[in-house]
């Protein structure tokens, strides 16, 4: 398989970044990076980023149970993450994630059948002072209420 | 891209350091050319011509305190550095921020991300390091990106490089990306993650300042600690511990959330009282309630009842009523609240984040969870509170990391201060009304 030339440029850079000898370091940045790219990390990626970083692909399997955002399987195109932790719970976010699930007709860690869609609950995202706070892929969405995230899933429904 | 501003109109109480270039309403980052206009790295070129010790002497003044957590002295921290070890030193940025209700060192990395590199900078000089990284959950992709792009004008202005300022000496920066784990805020699992490994935590002793990164000296900071530096550096030790209170040098973010008419990051000096800054910062409970009680320094601290919050907030204080400063995070929350239910969330984040090392974390915090959350679902039984206070005792100081404690102490604090709800909602388990399709938690 091959990564674009700006992935593999961020990772030719990436490598410098560590002690010589020590390059296992950009390991998990290579990972989710690549998942970013990729979709998920593959056994493609495994084998390319073993290679580029000469460590064993156990060693690479060792860290994928660990991190919670790294994924074997690709998640929805737009992956809804809703947060319920103590800040946004005060403010309605367990009420936000049960929500999504009957908007979206799934359940937690679900994917709709288009490959559109998945939905999982989250612990805190750093988003506390503008609860409930949701993360769709990396981008954040603060102060969310039901109606909001019903205009934000219809208005992600129409993009192409 | 959703990005309002995630900043408040100043408030009059607040004493604005970390913060001073914020305008309001600004949504963009400080570039480099404002923040040169604004004495930026101007502390930098000052700690060029100081002595590395009269650095870390200034920060020893300034009695700043770490803002990630714990609270420990940061210039004592740096001078447990060999700084004539042969190996390299190394600077860490712990920007995990995953201590539920803290949403603090985002706003320092999205607004003013040079200041984040001054401190490092600063600190890198302190100890005689040539290189840093800072360590970003991976959810703060955004802020990755911006703390690359300062770091990319850095570099291309000379404050960054193999010759910084043309001073001769060398200093490397980077970002790291997490990749979604709250045990990789524990700073001995960070440097793990940082090698490519699961983010285990190491046993202390050796700590990292004798064998930290890559088994080198290592200084691990906060990002609010850092960006701390360049203005201890320019005005004085004296004049940052001046703000404060004794042993409480300068001033803080509180990252304020909950039910709360004006929740947001605002900057106090330490030693504010504590109701003031819910009811004047805050603007006070939401829906004219009363309040209930204060979460106030993370999840992690013990919660405060309404009676027990007229006190300053400042390590000492907090710790005199029991409980932790930690990172500064408040979460309010109104009569209305079910303690219970806050309870059972909580203990099913520490279960989630434990990572598995250590028995008494691992199984501690599964019961918890298991208990906590029958009691939330109104099946629980009067022993189990009595069970709530012996396993979370077993568990103090009796795990690999502070995580264990981290979750022991809270659960403790909840039983004890909240016994009555706890007991309500065994009494009447009608009031439980399951969801469709769930089927209640009863174990054991
Ligand atoms: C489970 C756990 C999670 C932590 N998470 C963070 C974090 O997200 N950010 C942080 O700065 N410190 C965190 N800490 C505290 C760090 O271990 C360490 O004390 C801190 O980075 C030191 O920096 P400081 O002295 O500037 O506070 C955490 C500690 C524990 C035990
Ligand atoms: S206390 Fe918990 S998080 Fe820390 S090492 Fe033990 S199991 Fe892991
Ligand atoms: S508790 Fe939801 S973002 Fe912090």
């Amino acid at each position: 398989m091959t990564f674009s030339p700006e992935l593999e440029a961020r990772f030719a850079k990436m490598i410098g970044n560590y002690p010589p000898g020590r390059q296992k370091g950009a390991l998990i940045p290579m990972l989710l990076y690549a998942q970013d790219e990729v979709g998920a990390v593959t056994p493609e990626v495994i084998a390319e980023v073993s290679q580029r970083l000469k460590v064993k692909p156990l060693e690479i399997e060792e860290v994928l149970g660990y991190y919670t955002m790294l994924a074997r399987e690709p998640r929805g195109k737009y992956h809804i993450q809703v947060c319920t932790n103590v800040s946004c719970q005060a403010r309605g976010g367990e009420e936000l994630f049960e929500h999504a699930c009957k908007k979206l007709g799934l359940g937690n860690h679900g994917k709709t059948e288009d490959g559109r869609f998945s939905l999982e609950e989250v612990e805190c995202m750093g988003a506390c002072s503008w609860a409930p706070a949701l993360q769709v892929n990396y981008d954040f969405h603060y102060d969310m209420t039901p109606e909001k995230l019903d205009k934000l899933i219809d208005s992600l429904r129409q993009m192409q | 891209m959703n990005t309002p501003t995630l900043l408040r109109p100043p408030h009059p109480l607040e004493v604005r350091v970390l913060t001073r270039r914020f305008e309001y309403p600004r949504t963009e980052p400080v570039w480099l050319d404002e923040y040169l206009r604004t004495e930026g790295y101007a502390a930098l070129r000052k700690a060029l011509d100081m002595a590395p010790e009269a650095i870390v002497d200034e920060v020893k003044k300034s009695s700043l305190r770490g803002r990630g957590g714990a609270g420990f002295p940061t210039g004592m921290k740096w001078s447990f550095v060999d700084r004539k070890s042969s190996k390299p030193k190394y600077i860490v940025v712990n920007a995990d921020e995953g201590e539920p209700g803290t949403c603090k060192d985002r706003i320092l990395m999205g607004f003013d991300p040079h200041r984040l590199i001054e401190g490092c900078l600063i600190a890198g000089r302190a100890i005689g390091s040539n290189r840093g990284w800072i360590y970003i959950r991976g959810e703060y992709r955004q802020y990755i990106d911006i703390c690359d792009k300062a770091i990319e004008e850095a570099y291309a202005a000379g404050y960054l490089g193999d010759n910084v300022l043309g001073s001769g000496w060398a200093f490397h920066l980077s970002t790291h990306t997490g990749a979604g784990s709250y045990e990789c805020g524990e700073e001995t699992a960070l440097l793990e993650s940082l090698e490519g490994k699961r983010g285990n935590p190491r046993l202390k002793p050796p700590f990292p300042a004798v064998s930290g990164a890559f088994q080198c000296p290592t200084v691990v900071n906060n990002v609010e600690t850092y960006c701390a530096v360049p203005d201890i550096i320019l005005q004085g030790g004296e004049w940052y511990a001046g703000l404060g209170t004794p042993r409480n040098g300068g001033t803080r973010l509180v990252g304020l959330s909950g039910h709360l008419n004006t929740p947001g990051v605002y900057e106090v000096p330490l030693g504010m009282n504590l109701l003031t800054i819910v009811n004047e910062l805050g603007g006070g409970v939401w829906k004219g309630r009363k309040l209930k009680a204060i979460i106030p320094g993370g999840s992690s601290s013990p919660v405060l009842r309404a009676d027990e919050c007229d006190i300053p907030a400042d390590y000492d204080s907090f710790a005199k009523a029991g409980t932790m400063l930690g990172s500064g995070a408040t979460v309010v929350l109104d009569e209305t609240t079910d303690m219970v239910k806050v309870l059972a969330r909580l203990m099913k984040f520490y279960a989630h984040e434990s990572c598995g090392w250590c028995i008494p974390c691992r199984e501690g915090t599964a019961w918890l969870k298991k208990i906590t959350a029958r009691l939330d679902e109104g099946v629980g039984s009067s022993q189990d509170i009595g069970l709530i206070d012996q396993i979370a005792n077993s568990m103090m100081g009796r795990t690999f990391c502070p995580l264990g404690d981290a979750a022991a102490m809270p659960a403790m604090a909840f039983a004890r201060k909240f016994r009555d709800e706890i007991e309500a909602k065994i009494q009447s388990p009608g009031a439980y009304v399951p969801a469709p399709g769930t089927q209640p938690l009863v174990v054991l």
